[in-house]
């Protein structure tokens, strides 16, 4: 009996492929619509200074509905520090042992800090945490992550918010063949769901996105192209992609051509 | 004694960090750092301030 095709993230089973950011919608209502129909069962959320106290509660609250599975991050933090404290304070405000690790090494790109999110994810990992480190496309980085105990691993498309897609799809692959059984999700960078196709082709297990729906003319509608996009590149990726030619070769029999070829 | 409450300075007669997060108008769900360590919720009832402290509360928001 086939066993159904679920993306697992620590030991958890997840229907869908598409993991979803609540960030930069034009409107609560626009986020909520968009969020529902991308299909996602995991939705990523920050912790910030409370300013106007009514305006995070609602934002809250219609996360809360959702009932979807939460995934806080340490979006903007720079040093170990202070990633390992908002982390810390995450796992209290969101009940999760979840965390999608964020660490900036450059301003200009918003590139991770492949050095301080080795040493943060040590912590975090001795500490208890579920680590999901958003990290670059380096083998050698995600192997060292491996070894420290990610069970997931989150590189990156293209530096956050360019919606340029897979920049380095080759070392994207050789991560997916060098680490079979690790969770490899495609996160930031992505821009049109044939990205995301993409990265799923590649065997890709999930991608994470945000701005590519949120800063969509119609957001709601792109959400449901993703759906769709992830859904193609998973079965894609299943179904084995034939061989690559570099010439040409009939798929009509040529066997039995009919006069106009007859000497 | 002089605090600091989300980047905000502060002028307290007590120094008990509850009574502080009450003034501030903390509204949960939220969770606190004190010179940038995390004070879990189980500590803040016997949490004490010190003259300069930068205490964070932060909540939930809009994530990526």
């Amino acid at each position: 009996m086939q066993t159904k095709d679920c993306l697992t993230i620590y030991g958890e089973q997840i229907n869908s492929r598409l993991l979803i950011g609540s960030a930069l919608y034009p409107s609560p209502a626009v986020m909520e619509e968009s969020i529902k129909a991308s299909g996602s069962q995991i939705v990523t959320v920050s912790l910030r200074r409370q300013q106007s106290a009514a305006a995070g509660d609602d934002f809250w609250q219609l996360i809360k509905n959702t009932g979807l599975k939460i995934l806080p991050n340490t979006a903007g933090c720079h040093s170990v520090k202070e990633a390992v404290t908002l982390a810390k304070m995450c796992r209290e405000v969101f009940a999760t042992d979840w965390i999608k690790l964020e660490l900036i090494g450059d301003d200009y790109n918003l590139q991770p800090d492949p050095f301080a999110l080795l040493e943060a994810t040590k912590i975090l990992i001795d500490d208890g945490f579920k680590v999901l480190p958003y990290c670059t496309d380096d083998l050698v980085l995600c192997q060292r992550l491996n070894e420290l105990g990610c069970e997931v691993l989150m590189p990156w498309g293209a530096p956050i918010g360019t919606g340029k897609g897979l920049l380095n799809s080759y070392n994207l692959k050789i991560i997916r063949e060098r680490l079979p059984n690790t969770t490899l999700i495609v996160d930031a960078g992505l821009g049109l769901p044939s990205h995301a196709c993409q990265a799923l082709e590649l065997g890709y297990d999930a991608v994470l996105l945000n701005s590519a729906i949120a800063g969509a003319g119609c957001p709601i509608t792109m959400s449901r192209a993703f759906k769709a996009a992830v859904e193609a590149g998973r079965f894609a990726y299943k179904a084995k992609a034939m061989p690559e030619k570099d010439l040409a070769a009939p798929s009509t029999p040529t066997m039995g051509m009919p006069f106009w070829h007859q000497q | 004694m002089n605090i600091t409450i989300n980047g905000e300075l502060l002028t307290i007669k007590s120094a008990a960090l509850v009574e502080i997060l009450q003034n501030f108008g903390a509204q949960p769900p939220y969770a606190v750092a004190i010179n940038g360590e995390f004070i879990p919720q189980s500590q803040h009832g016997n949490y004490v301030l010190n003259e300069g402290d930068s205490v964070e509360l932060l909540s939930p928001i809009q994530g990526g």
